[in-house]
C-alpha cells in the first residue's frame, strides 16, 4: 500500500538510476543514517560502543569486502584474516612513520597497500578455481600471519611483537589510543561505514559489478562475451581487499588498540568473516550488514544469558556458546541457505503486495 | 658418509611418517568428498571427538558430568570402571555410527542439492558444534590416550644404524609411534581399498560417487550408503584421533590436523585415496626438508605454512591435483 512503485514517476536519468527507486525506501535511508549520526552519538556509552556496535561496524565493512569477493565475483576465499592484518600494519608503519598525517589518509592508504597485496595473492585464481581456490588462499592467510610474526621491521622491533597504536587526534578528538571516547570510536567508524557501503553498492550496481557477477556465474561464457577474466578477477580482489584492510586498520587503531597477529588476525578470524558473508546472504550488500549484525551480537546475548541469568561458570557458557553458535549455522542454512538477505527481500515482495496476498 | 647427508636422510624419513599421518586425515576427507560431494571440514573435530570419546568411555567418565553437577549441585565425575581398549575401541565405533546417521538424518537430508559453498559451511557449522559438544560431554582438559602403544625412540634402529655415519652420528632417531602409525595407515588403506573394489556396498560407495541419479535409478540407497561412508569416515577420524592423540594427548589442537591435511588433498587431488597417501607423503617430505634446509635462515616455524605454498605451486601447473579427476566445465 505504502510500500510501491506504482505512482511513483521518475522525470529525470538520474531519478531512474537510482539506488532506491522506492520512496519507502529512500526515506528508510535517510531515517537510518539521521538516526546513526545524529541520535546514537549522544546516547552511546563505552559498554555499547565495545560490546556492540563498534565490532558491528568494523566487521561490516570486512563482510562487504568478502562480499564483493565471493558473493559478487565467487572466488571462495578463506584469507580474510591475513588481508585484515595487512590492513593493520601497514596502518600501524604508515601511522609511526608519517605521525603528521591525518589517521583517516592513513586508513585510507592502508587500504590501497591491502588492495595490492590482495591482488598480488589474487593471481592464482586464475588458474584455480572453487574450493581448490579457498584452500590455496588460506596459503596466503597462514604465511602472511608468519611473516608478521618473523620479520621485525613489521613491528619495529619491539620486544613482545605486539603493535600497539600510538594516540592520533581527528580535528581535535582522540581516536585511538586510551583517551578516546565511545562516540569518538562509533562515529569514525561510521564515517567509513557509509563510505564503503556507498561505494560497494554503487560499484556492484554497475559495469564492473556485473563483469563480476558474470565470472560468478560462468566465466567461461563470460569470456566468450567479452568480460576480460583476468582484469574482473584481480578487480575483484583488489576492491574486496581494500575494504577488508580498512576494516583491518580499524579493527586495530580504533577498536583493539594493541594486537598480537596470531590470534587476532588468525584463521578463526576468515571463517567468522565467512560466516557473516553467508549467513548475511551471498551478493547483498544489506546482507554484509545482516551477517555482521547477527555474527556479533550472538555471541553477547547467549553470555549475558548463559552468565549473568543462569549464573554458570563461564567455560561451560563458553562451550555452550559453540554449540548453539553451530546450531544456528546449520539451522540457518537449512532454512534459507540464501542468507538474512533472501528473507529481506522476500519480506520486501510481500510489502510490495500488502494487503493482498498474492 | 657423511654426518650431515645421513641427518638429511633421517630428516626424510620423518618426513614420509609424518605425511602418512597427515595422509590418514585426508583419507577420510577423500571417502566423503568422493561419495557425496561435501567437503567435511569437520573432519578434524570429528577425530577429536572420537578421541575424546575413546579416553571417556576407558576411563569410565560420566558424560557431561560439569553440566550434571552445574545444574544438580552433585559431584560425580566417574563411574568407577575401566572399560578394556578394544571393547572400548567397538564401543566408541558404534557412537561414530549413531553421529553419522544423526548428521545425515538432521542436517544432510535437508540441505539435497544445494550449492557445495553451502555445505562446506554446513560442515563448518558442524564442526564447530562437535566441538563444543565434545566439550561439553568429557571436559575440556588434556586427556592422555593409553592404548598400550609403544612410545618414544626405536633403540632397535637407533643402534643399527649407528656404525653408518662417522663418530659424532648416533643412529637415526625413528619414533615407534609412527612406525606403528605407519602400520595401521597401510592396513587401513588396504582394507578401504578392499571393501570398495571387491565387497557389494564398496561398489555401491563407488556407483554414488560417480553419479547419484544413475546409482538410485539401479536401486541404490542414497541414504544408506551416505551414512555408510561418514561411518567410515568416522572410523578413519578415529584412527587418526588415537595416533595423533598417543603422540600429543587429546586436546583441542587435535582438531586443527584438519588444516594440516588440507595441502594434502589440495596435491593429491579430493577425490583420490592413492592422492591422498602420495600427497601426505609428498607434504611431509617436503614440509620436514625445507624446515631443515632452508628453515634456519628464515627464522624457522616455516611449517605453518610451506606446506600450503608447495600445494599452490603444484595446483598452479595442475589444478585438479596429482590423481584428482579433471576438471571439465562445460559452458
Amino acid at each position: 500500500m505504502f510500500y510501491r512503485e506504482a505512482g511513483d514517476f521518475k522525470t529525470s536519468y538520474d531519478a531512474d538510476s537510482q539506488t532506491f527507486p522506492i520512496a519507502f525506501d529512500r526515506y528508510r535511508y535517510w531515517v537510518v543514517l539521521a538516526v546513526a549520526f545524529l541520535v546514537i552519538p549522544f546516547v552511546i556509552n563505552d559498554y555499547w560502543a565495545n560490546a556492540l556496535l563498534v565490532p558491528f561496524l568494523i566487521y561490516a565493512i570486512a563482510a562487504i569486502g568478502l562480499n564483493i569477493l565471493t558473493g559478487y565475483c565467487g572466488q571462495v576465499s578463506l584469507g580474510t584474516g591475513a588481508f585484515m592484518a595487512v590492513g593493520a600494519y601497514a596502518c600501524y608503519k604508515l601511522m609511526t612513520a608519517f605521525p603528521d598525517i591525518s589517521i583517516l589518509i592513513h586508513i585510507i592508504l592502508a587500504g590501497g597497500i591491502t588492495a595490492m597485496v590482495g591482488a598480488a595473492f589474487g593471481l592464482p585464481s586464475l588458474r584455480i578455481k572453487g574450493f581448490y581456490l579457498a584452500v590455496a588462499t588460506l596459503a596466503a592467510q597462514f604465511f602472511l600471519v608468519w611473516l608478521f610474526n618473523k620479520v621485525p621491521w613489521f613491528y619495529n622491533n619491539s620486544a613482545s611483537g605486539q603493535i600497539s597504536a600510538p594516540e592520533r587526534f581527528v580535528f581535535g578528538i582522540p581516536v585511538t589510543g586510551p583517551n578516546t571516547e565511545a562516540w569518538a570510536m562509533y562515529l569514525i567508524c561510521l564515517v567509513f561505514v557509509t563510505g564503503s557501503a556507498i561505494i560497494a553498492r554503487n560499484m556492484t550496481r554497475g559495469s564492473m559489478g556485473r563483469k563480476w557477477m558474470a565470472i560468478r556465474d560462468m566465466d567461461i561464457a563470460a569470456e566468450i562475451i567479452g568480460v576480460n577474466p583476468l582484469r574482473a578477477k584481480l578487480s575483484a580482489f583488489a576492491v574486496s581487499s581494500f575494504f577488508v584492510g580498512i576494516s583491518g586498520a580499524l579493527f586495530f587503531a580504533v577498536y583493539l588498540g594493541a594486537v598480537e597477529v596470531g590470534e587476532v588476525f588468525g584463521i578463526n578470524k576468515s571463517f567468522l568473516v565467512l560466516f557473516m558473508v553467508i549467513i548475511g546472504g551471498l551478493g547483498s550488500i544489506f546482507g554484509a550488514f545482516a551477517g555482521a549484525a547477527f555474527l556479533v551480537c550472538l555471541p553477547v546475548v547467549l553470555k549475558l544469558i548463559g552468565v549473568d541469568l543462569f549464573g554458570w561458570p563461564p567455560d561451560l557458557v563458553a562451550h555452550f556458546q559453540l554449540v548453539i553458535i553451530g546450531l544456528m549455522i546449520m539451522f540457518f542454512l537449512i532454512k534459507e541457505p540464501h542468507g538474512l538477505a533472501q528473507l529481506w527481500r522476500v519480506a520486501k515482495e510481500k510489502l510490495r503486495l500488502w494487503p493482498f496476498p498474492y | 658418509m657423511s654426518a650431515d647427508f645421513l641427518y638429511g636422510v633421517e630428516v626424510v624419513l620423518n618426513g614420509l611418517m609424518a605425511g602418512v599421518m597427515y595422509a590418514l586425515v585426508a583419507l577420510g576427507f577423500v571417502l566423503i568428498f568422493k561419495a557425496s560431494g561435501i567437503f567435511n571440514f569437520a573432519q578434524g573435530v570429528m577425530a577429536l571427538f572420537a578421541a575424546l570419546t575413546l579416553v571417556g568411555i576407558m576411563e569410565g567418565q560420566v558424560p557431561f558430568s560439569h553440566l550434571i553437577n552445574e545444574i544438580f549441585g552433585t559431584e560425580i565425575h566417574h563411574f568407577g570402571w575401566h572399560v578394556p581398549a578394544i571393547l572400548a575401541i567397538f564401543l566408541t565405533l558404534l557412537v561414530m555410527v549413531a553421529f553419522a546417521w544423526a548428521v545425515q538424518r538432521f542436517l544432510f537430508k535437508h540441505l539435497v542439492g544445494q550449492e557445495p559453498i553451502i555445505l562446506f559451511m554446513a560442515t563448518i557449522g558442524l564442526a564447530y558444534f562437535l566441538e563444543g559438544f565434545g566439550d561439553l560431554m568429557w571436559g575440556s582438559n588434556i586427556k592422555t590416550l593409553n592404548l598400550g602403544l609403544p612410545q618414544g625412540g626405536s633403540r632397535v634402529i637407533e643402534d643399527m644404524t649407528a656404525k653408518l655415519g662417522g663418530d659424532d652420528f648416533y643412529g637415526f632417531f625413528i619414533d615407534k609411534l609412527d612406525m606403528v602409525a605407519t602400520l595401521v595407515a597401510i592396513v587401513l588403506v588396504l582394507s578401504l581399498i578392499c571393501f570398495s573394489q571387491y565387497t557389494k556396498q564398496g561398489r555401491a560407495m563407488r556407483a554414488v560417487a560417480d553419479d547419484h541419479q544413475a546409482a538410485l535409478s539401479v536401486g541404490i540407497s542414497l541414504n544408506f550408503i551416505w551414512i555408510l561412508v561418514w561411518s567410515l569416515a568416522g572410523l578413519v577420524a578415529l584412527v587418526a584421533g588415537v595416533m595423533w592423540g598417543a603422540k600429543s594427548g587429546v586436546q583441542f589442537s587435535l582438531s586443527l590436523i584438519a588444516l594440516k591435511a588440507l595441502p594434502v588433498l589440495m596435491l593429491g587431488g579430493f577425490t583420490s585415496i592413492p592422492g591422498a597417501i602420495v600427497g601426505g607423503l609428498i607434504i611431509g617430505v617436503g614440509e620436514k626438508l625445507f624446515e631443515y634446509t632452508i628453515g634456519p635462515m628464515v627464522g624457522g616455524a616455516t611449517e605453518n605454512w610451506f606446506a600450503y605454498v608447495l600445494a599452490l605451486m603444484f595446483l598452479v601447473f595442475r589444478p585438479q591435483g596429482l590423481f584428482g579427476e579433471k576438471i571439465i566445465e562445460r559452458v
